[in-house]
């Protein structure tokens, strides 16, 4: 069997460390990732939960907005969560000033669509592709897709609005599958980044 | 409204609001970041543009509480609904220790963390407010170990170590986050038999004491607070292994607050790396006067409210 693939976790600011722990768990080495030059050894990489303005503010300061941008474009594997999900659209409904997108899936995104914090919600979600019942879905002030392109594959909706997505080597969820015990959209992205290598 | 530590839903029709992983999980969102303490909805803005994760909304910083004196309160409803609209970042407030009225006027606001403050003057000199009773989450300050554990117990979902605000001096932040970090390793060394008498001596629930000796870390997102000046000090908790830090009176009361601001984000991202701390710190302009804790008489100690 191949070695266990190396899979980043960009690690500017947010949850970083569930992710590190569920990655692990789904049988990947996983590291955090802060400069250009870590992506040169990852074969996949997640963009956590956090401040979508401040991780796109720190891409850019600390130059790895460009760098990322090209690997994504030329097919590194990305898995977004809540921020992660709104750093992969194409498009931001309502972007602060300035604040720019790495791509990688032809989709806009709205931010904060399901609300504030006293509207963040825990609630399963079917997901196409996994297997054994919903997910736990923990939605934290999160964002919902407005809208994809043709290419985009819809995973999961909850109450009418698209919550989970895939457009080839890119997956992305509204929810933090990283906040709870489940590992199983984990072990789906260490499976799209085996089979990617 | 769940007000015990969450169940997992079993079914895509149920939804539950309010749930301790929702709370918690909140908290893990902002963490590697700064939360900026803001009087105006300016000031918020300045403070998202540096970077800022979040913006604890306040009336005055706890500089200007010291040399104003009288009673500290919750902050005009007014004030903070304009810092809400201005900004797309999550709004923290402050309520008094113990008003759990002003914390359901907070909550009724649509804040997206409640600060149960000791910079605040206390409302209430034996209890906090029951935090299990709030959809919004809360965090609570905590000089060691047994106050964390005690807030947890109340429903705090974030803990900050207090320091004391509005000095500009970050002794005490050091003192309070290793006092908690020594008292968390201390019982990843005891035995089961040995826990419960350390949960006696912490004054804390059993269980709690039980889950972070096994955790090796609170069951909560741990931050900093009180007396962050500069970069340098907000790597310096970092690395001393604060999740995030609070800055207050820092920024606004330092002579470039876009520059600070900026900066100490900077810093508390690359925390490790002296190159781009050393980067952050030039020219920053003039840093707030700051206060030697050592002539703080007793009675002007914020760290001292809450029990």
């Amino acid at each position: 069997m191949n070695p266990s693939p190396v899979i980043g976790v960009l690690a500017l600011q947010g949850d970083v460390r569930e992710h590190l722990i569920a990655l692990a768990a789904a049988d990947a080495v996983a590291r955090p990732v802060r400069r250009p030059e870590e992506l040169a050894e990852i074969d996949g990489l997640v963009i956590p939960g956090g401040e979508s303005t401040t991780i796109s503010k720190l891409a850019d300061l600390f130059g790895m907005a460009e760098p990322l941008r090209e690997r994504i474009a030329a097919g590194l594997p990305v898995y977004g969560t809540c921020a992660g999900l709104i750093m992969l659209a194409e498009k931001i409904l309502d972007p602060r000033s300035g604040q720019e997108t790495f791509g990688g899936i032809d989709m806009i995104v709205r931010r904060n669509a399901f609300g504030r914090q006293n509207e963040s919600f825990e609630a399963g979600v079917t997901v196409a592709g996994i297997e054994d019942g919903p997910v736990e879905g923990v939605f934290i002030r999160a964002p919902w897709v407005e809208s994809v392109g043709a290419e985009v594959e819809i995973l999961a909706e909850h109450e009418g609005h698209v919550v989970a997505v895939r457009q080839g080597r890119a997956l992305a969820t509204s929810f933090h599958p990283e906040l709870t015990g489940d590992h199983r959209i984990h072990a789906l992205f260490v499976d799209m980044v085996r089979a990617a290598r | 409204m769940s007000t015990t530590p969450s169940v997992s839903p079993q079914s895509a029709e149920s939804s539950a609001i309010g749930t301790s992983r929702v709370k918690r999980g909140m908290a893990e969102q902002l963490k590697g970041g700064v939360i900026m303490d803001v009087v105006n909805a300016e000031q918020a803005k300045i403070a998202e543009d540096a970077g800022a994760v979040a913006v604890m909304a306040l009336e005055r910083v706890p500089a200007d509480i010291r040399k104003d004196g009288g009673v500290a309160r919750m902050s005009d409803p007014n004030m903070i609904e304009e810092i809400i609209g201005a900004v797309s970042i999550p709004v923290m407030a402050k309520s008094r220790i113990g008003h759990f009225v002003e914390a359901q006027v907070l909550q009724s606001l649509g804040v997206d963390y409640i600060d149960e403050s000791e910079v605040l003057t206390p409302a209430d000199e034996v209890n906090h407010s029951d935090k299990w009773a709030f959809t919004t989450p809360f965090v609570c300050g905590a000089t060691n170990l047994g106050e964390a554990l005690r807030r947890i117990a109340e429903g705090a979902a974030m803990i900050r170590s207090k320091g004391e605000a509005g000095t500009g001096n970050v002794v005490e932040a050091v003192r309070h986050l290793r006092q908690i970090k020594n008292e968390i390793a201390r019982l990843r060394g005891f035995d089961n038999n040995e826990l419960f008498a350390a949960a006696k001596d912490l004054r804390a629930p059993y269980e709690l004491v039980k889950e972070v000796a096994e955790l090796g870390k609170l069951p909560v997102v741990l931050f900093s607070a009180g007396g962050v000046a500069t970069p340098a000090d907000a790597a310096l908790m970092r690395q001393l292994g604060a999740e995030g830090v609070f800055v207050g009176s820092g920024i606004f009361k330092s002579g470039d607050p876009a520059k600070r601001a900026a900066a100490i984000v900077k810093a508390t991202t690359f925390y490790d790396d002296p190159k781009i701390i050393a980067d952050a710190s030039r020219n920053l302009g003039e840093a707030m006067v700051g206060i030697n804790c050592d002539t703080l008489p007793e009675s002007e100690r914020y760290a001292n409210r809450g029990w």
